[in-house]
């Protein structure tokens, strides 16, 4: 079947590059093989018929927040060598908290029986129609919430990273309206022939 | 191609996450795009569940943790590079001006 191939191949994409993530000594690398694994991962999602939620992770994803992270990594100077001073010493802890949960999981999927014969889709309605009728419906007031979310995070992101500099002019507007005609104006009486 | 092909997939991914934050426990930046993997993870399996069951629920899902998911990476990085402005690092071990 050419569709196992694909999802072969886009699971191993995706986990080669999520490890690419992990373990990359270069900060940009790793922010390039998240970009991979989010483009493979929508690649995934078409294979599994939600081609909208693929489309809205190639736009959302490695459109907006894989380039934030592009542009933090590169905007700060950061010597990430003295970063990865622990990283050794680290490893074995990190192995065997994920063997463990790595086992749960086997342990869990083990156990798992779902009946995939139902497929609900039999009158052959777009993904993204779909989505629309159940989400400004059903789902209508957490999609509401959702926006209200992005709102307080849009406005959270402007005021963490504001900052009032000292060096920059602005204009003081109070100081300009107290101004009185006295200290603005001087009248000067020249005699003809000695102005300069 | 299965479930079971995707809920393996997914395990994998997040086991990854988990360990990358085990391993650069001090990059703060590498922390947050571990975060994302993980999420990345929780989708695959919502949509795989949503795919199979043929609910369409799954789906919505998503949505929504791809929302706060966005909201996560612009909060996390504001703060990164407020962080950064005062300390000139972005060590995880530096942000512990609160202990007293």
């Amino acid at each position: 079947m050419v569709a196992d191939l694909v999802f072969y191949l886009f699971a191993a994409v995706t986990v080669a590059a999520a490890l690419g993530v992990i373990t990359s000594r270069n900060q940009v690398h790793s922010v390039l093989f998240l970009i991979l694994a989010f483009f493979t991962t929508a690649g995934l999602f078409v294979l599994l018929k939600a081609e909208f939620l693929a489309a809205l992770l190639v736009i959302v994803y490695m459109g907006a927040v894989a380039v934030l992270f592009l542009f933090v990594v590169m905007m700060l100077d950061v010597d990430f060598e003295s970063l990865r001073a622990g990283v050794k010493e680290h490893l074995p802890m990190g192995l065997f908290v994920g063997a463990v949960i790595l086992a749960e999981f086997a342990f869990i999927l083990s156990g798992v029986h779902v009946d995939e014969a139902v497929q609900t889709n039999a009158a052959n309605i777009p993904n993204t129609q779909l989505i629309g009728q159940v989400l400004y419906t059903k789902y209508l007031f957490p999609f509401e919430i959702a926006s209200l979310v992005l709102l307080v995070a849009l406005i959270g992101a402007v005021v963490l990273t504001l900052r009032k500099r000292k060096d920059a002019k602005r204009q003081h507007i109070p100081s300009q309206i107290a101004r009185t005609r006295d200290e603005a104006v001087e009248l000067v009486k020249v005699a003809p022939g000695q102005g300069a | 191609m299965s479930l079971h092909h995707f809920l393996i997939l997914s395990a994998i991914l997040f086991t990854i996450g988990i360990v990358g934050i085990f391993l650069n426990r001090r990059n703060m930046i590498i922390i947050l795009m571990s975060i994302e993997l993980l999420l990345l993870a929780v989708n695959i399996n919502f949509v795989a569940f949503s795919h199979y069951l043929g609910d369409i629920s799954g789906q919505i899902l998503t949505f929504f943790v791809m929302t706060v998911a966005a909201a996560e990476a612009a909060i996390g990085l504001a703060i990164l590079v407020a962080f950064f402005r005062n300390r000139s690092t972005i060590d995880v071990e530096e942000i512990d001006s609160l202990k007293g």
